[in-house]
């Protein structure tokens, strides 16, 4: 998995609440058994019109924002499917950090297997950074893991809470797989001792 | 021993291992699979040379993207659909998981299938990367949706990585109305809490009325949980559970079922366990209910009006103007003065025997509305035969609705079954997001008899109108 550590960029404003993984990236593009190439279909429905032509309104299609790395997201962001699809599309378009006052459980783990840094902040200061947001490609949002904090453009400082072994794996870009493999000793153990309390499972 | 909630016992007996932070490798009895986020995954196996280190307690069933009608035994026709079945065909027999084929008779949705096998019992852990995996928490078992990723880490490992939820009781005390069904208990549940209430809690459901349901009406419930923002509802098993489980094809059986009985009779939540949040409802509040917005929180019941966008708080406030303009819709309209052009029957929510039942009891010997288009998909082929030598699919069909083979159909529109732009449909279904079910579709949740209702009338109805 590719690290993250600490990023500057432009921060999209996208201040709709309960956005769902379906607009994030539609059903029509759960038909890929890939995992790559779905950044130029995320939000596709907001995104383009019928006839596939951007629609200039949306907040991806302005100029300052097709560089975005960070988005600021209305409440509850996320909600809906389970589909991975979502976070890959994000992270394929660029976009590695999220930051919100809620996200949905499946869609918050869901990042961290990919890269991605979702960031739970209070409303007010999510609404600081959203204004930050509007103000375009100058204002910069500074994002520091190691550190757990997120810098305004006016360099007010934010802390954010983070899953201490989840911080560790994103840091160091660990595959979850392999960790829980050097544990295998202990799984076998359980799995063993399982086998007699509930055989019938 | 200090008493515990549900969760808390099923939970304590999965842990195969615990760091020191918390973070503990849960270990999963059932892994449920389909063919949209599980190709991904395979491939990461054969990719890192791993394999499926437990392939019998890993069940595989196509669901989403196949089509339901009869053709279909002919192949599917969209390649990528195709592509997708072809895929989980092939893994299936590559890694030697238990498998259901699109030509079985046992094929459905996957939630369906799962329990009907008896692959679904008590005290269980369950997953599968579908977020209504919350459905087979009516059983008691601890159940809930995961990622690509982590399909592909329960495949190599047979754990998760998991810290622990909070614990929510949510209490229905008393009797349902007449007319009212799960589906109504689910809906107003979530109205009442949001859909973002539930984040960072297992939520048990409990209370008589909970009690009084069949295990149809009780995965209803749970099904939702998701849209609650849980991370799963469970419901205590009872004599129902136990009654409904008895005889399954994977039910333990002889002297296993006994022993399979002493444990699932200690699984209930203590009296004076901790409960971090507790929510009651009287039955006797909830009305038979419909969604009117884009999310399944804008939920009201059918007497009541569309309401405004200012009477909302933050940033909630866009959204309904949003939600109402999408709907095609104006403030202050009655909801059973909305007119409908489809119906849809089905889904992992209410594609069930039951479910089925209770929509023909409305249709029996009525007519759909002239000029509107209605499908029954049920969960699973058996319960389409089941409700063929019930006589009800000749109820549905006499009734003027399209009676289709098994799968999840237009609950997501990822196979053919699709809302044209604008078309308003009266939905069994759980989600009524921008675009579910078909793009610009325009969708209310309901339950199933109140989509019978809708078909006969051509518009959103009270069931108990017509009762
Ligand atoms: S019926 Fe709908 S909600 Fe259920 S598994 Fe299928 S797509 Fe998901």
């Amino acid at each position: 998995m590719e690290k993250f550590e600490k990023l500057t960029g432009v921060a999209a404003p996208m201040p709709l609440v309960n956005i769902d993984t379906d607009m994030i990236i539609p059903k029509v593009f759960l038909k890929t058994i890939k995992r790559s190439g779905l950044g130029v279909n995320l939000f596709d429905e907001m995104r383009y019109d019928r006839q596939g032509n951007e629609i200039p309104d949306f907040v991806l299609n302005k100029p300052q924002y097709r560089e975005a790395e960070i988005l600021v997201a209305g409440d509850n962001f996320g909600c809906g499917s389970s589909r991975e699809h979502a976070p890959w599309a994000i992270k394929d378009f660029g976009i590695r950090c999220v930051i919100s006052t809620s996200f949905a459980d499946i869609f918050y783990n869901n990042c961290f297997k990919n890269g991605i840094l979702p960031i739970v902040l209070p409303e007010e200061q999510r609404d600081i950074l959203m204004k930050d947001a509007e103000k375009g490609s100058n204002a910069r949002i500074e994002v520091d893991l190691e550190s757990q904090t997120v810098t305004s453009s006016d360099g007010e400082v934010f802390h954010f809470e983070v899953d201490p072994f989840r911080k560790h794996c994103l840091l160091e870009g660990l595959d979850d797989i392999g960790l829980t493999l050097e544990k295998s000793a202990s799984i076998d153990a359980f799995e063993a001792q399982a086998a007699q309390s509930r055989p019938w499972v | 021993m200090s008493p515990k909630t549900l969760y808390d016992k099923i939970w304590d007996a999965h842990v195969a291992h615990e760091a020191e932070d918390g973070t503990c490798l849960l270990y999963i009895d059932r892994h449920l699979v389909h063919e949209v986020t599980s190709p991904q995954a395979f491939e990461g196996l054969r990719m890192s040379g791993r394999t499926v280190r437990a392939p019998d307690k890993t069940i595989a069933v196509p669901d989403h993207n196949v089509p339901t009608t009869a053709d279909r035994v002919n192949g599917i026709t969209n390649e990528e659909s195709r592509i997708q079945v072809d895929a989980l065909d092939t893994n299936a027999k590559e890694f030697g998981i238990h498998y259901y084929p699109v030509s079985d008779v046992r094929q459905g949705i996957v939630h369906i299938v799962g329990p009907e096998q008896g692959w679904t019992l008590p005290g269980m852990t369950v997953v599968c990367g579908d977020s209504h995996t919350a459905t087979h928490g009516a059983f008691g078992s601890l159940a809930h949706g995961i990622g690509t990723s982590e399909v592909e880490h329960v495949l190599a490992t047979q754990t998760l990585i998991q810290k622990k939820s909070k614990n929510m009781k949510v209490e229905i005390t008393g009797k349902l109305k007449p007319g009212v069904t799960a589906k109504d208990i689910t809906l107003s549940v979530i109205g009442r809490t949001g859909t973002a209430g539930g984040t960072g809690y297992v939520i048990e459901y409990c209370g008589e009325a909970i009690r009084d349901l069949s295990m149809e009406g009780r995965m209803t419930v749970c099904n939702m949980a998701i849209e609650g923002g849980a991370r799963a509802g469970l419901i205590a098993p009872d004599e129902t559970t136990f009654e409904y489980i008895k005889g399954r094809p994977h039910a333990p059986k002889g002297a296993q079922w006994e022993a399979a009985m002493d444990w699932w009779k200690t699984l209930y939540s203590d009296d004076d366990a901790h409960w971090d949040l507790v929510i009651t409802i009287p039955a006797e509040e909830i009305e038979p209910v419909v969604t009117w917005g884009t999310s399944p929180e804008d939920v009201l019941p059918i007497s009541a009006t569309v309401p405004a966008p200012d009477s909302f708080k933050g940033g909630k406030v866009d959204a309904v103007r949003r939600a109402i303009e999408y709907m095609g819709l104006t403030p202050g309209q009655k909801l059973s003065d909305i007119e409908i052009d489809t119906v849809f029957i089905g889904s992992c929510t209410n594609g069930r025997i039951e479910d089925l039942r209770a929509a023909a009891a409305v249709l029996k010997g009525k007519k759909i509305k002239d000029g509107l288009r209605a499908m029954v998909v049920p969960g699973s082929g058996l319960v389409r035969a089941q409700a063929e030598e019930e006589g009800l699919a000749d109820i549905f069909q006499e009734a003027g609705f399209e009676w289709r083979m098994a799968g999840c159909s237009m609950c997501l529109a990822m196979n053919p079954d699709q809302l044209s732009e604008g078309e308003r449909c009266a939905s069994t279904s759980n989600r009524n997001f921008e675009g579910r079910q078909g793009y610009k579709g325009r969708t209310h949740l309901v339950s199933p008899a109140m989509a019978a209702a809708a078909a006969v009338t051509g518009k959103l109805t009270d069931v108990r109108e017509m009762m």
